[in-house]
């Protein structure tokens, strides 16, 4: 099973998702954001970090990198992808997920292992967690306040598309303490918070993580 | 040449930290007068001619790249 992650200039965590897919067992490919393929890869995952030096606006400018034509198309085909806090900006910027992500309400750089309730279980990133699940993963995010009209949010809301809610603190001020979406089809889904810093006891809070990473194996097999 | 300005401001409705963070520093500064700051972007951009073309572009700019329609609100005007 090939997990394709993406590396733009500015990338942080493209190596972490890469080892978060190994350890979870399959075989991370390492796609560059010039590329003009995938490589024939079964999933994409879009890592976190500062692409473009957030310039313009976090993601804005990734999202026109010569490979996300390529990731657009194929997350339109219904091909998994996984936006993660970066990844997350650049999905939203590419319209694959709706909102957007504005800077924290309380303006400073927020990094703490946040607690997330699971709360849809059928996307193509969440079916190893079972329904309200709690699950603790490293948050760290400068622009993390999720947002978007309130039709959308009600949409959203109404169709069960928030995947990840926050728990006991609301870290940036995000609308309904949304921490991560998906599309329609839930193939596509974004989040802030790191699962890929959460799959190994060594370091970082537990392996509550993993799960994201087998549960799109799962999907690829089936 | 002439040069279009495209200024870009978060919609009225969403939370603008950073203008929140310069109209909280003005008193410290002993300036009472202000009751809000939103902050926004200002693009200068250079063009041949300025005719209905080249506006439109400009307009196509300002929607795809330069502004995010989820969160922010843009205008398009002649430098004069």
């Amino acid at each position: 099973m090939n997990i394709g992650v993406v590396t733009f200039p500015g990338s942080l965590d493209d190596g972490d998702a890469r080892r978060a897919v190994t350890l979870a067992g399959g075989e991370p490919v390492a796609l560059w954001h010039g590329d003009h393929d995938l490589a024939g890869v079964d999933a994409v995952i879009l890592p976190g970090g500062f692409s473009y030096g957030d310039y313009l606006r976090a993601g804005a400018i990734a999202r026109f990198a010569p490979v996300m034509e390529q990731v657009i198309d194929a997350a339109k085909g219904g091909m998994p992808v996984l936006g993660i806090c970066n990844g997350f900006q650049i999905l939203c910027e590419s319209h694959l997920l709706p909102g957007a992500l504005i800077r924290n309400d309380h303006r400073t750089f927020v990094c703490r292992d946040q607690v997330l309730r699971v709360e849809n279980t059928e996307t193509a990133w969440t079916r190893d967690f079972s329904a309200g699940q709690q699950i603790t993963i490293p948050l760290k995010n400068g622009e993390g306040g999720y947002v978007a009209s309130p039709e959308t949010i009600r949409e959203l809301e109404e169709s069960g598309r928030v995947v990840f809610r926050y728990v006991d603190v609301n870290p940036n001020g995000s609308v309904n303490d949304i921490a991560g979406v998906t599309n329609e089809r839930g193939n596509v889904v974004g989040l802030m918070p790191h699962p890929e810093h959460a799959v190994e006891d060594l370091c970082g809070p537990g392996t509550d993580g993993l799960g994201l990473f087998t549960s799109v194996l799962q999907r690829v097999l089936a | 040449m002439a040069r279009v300005i495209v200024d870009v401001m978060p919609k009225p409705e969403i939370l603008d930290p950073q203008g929140k963070a310069v109209h909280g520093a003005l008193p410290r500064l002993g300036f009472t007068a202000v009751t809000d700051v939103r902050q926004g972007k200002r693009f200068e951009l250079e063009v041949p001619h300025v005719d209905d073309e080249s506006l439109a572009e400009v307009h196509r700019i300002a929607e795809t790249l330069l502004s995010n329609p989820v969160i922010e609100d843009f205008t398009v005007r002649v430098d004069a």
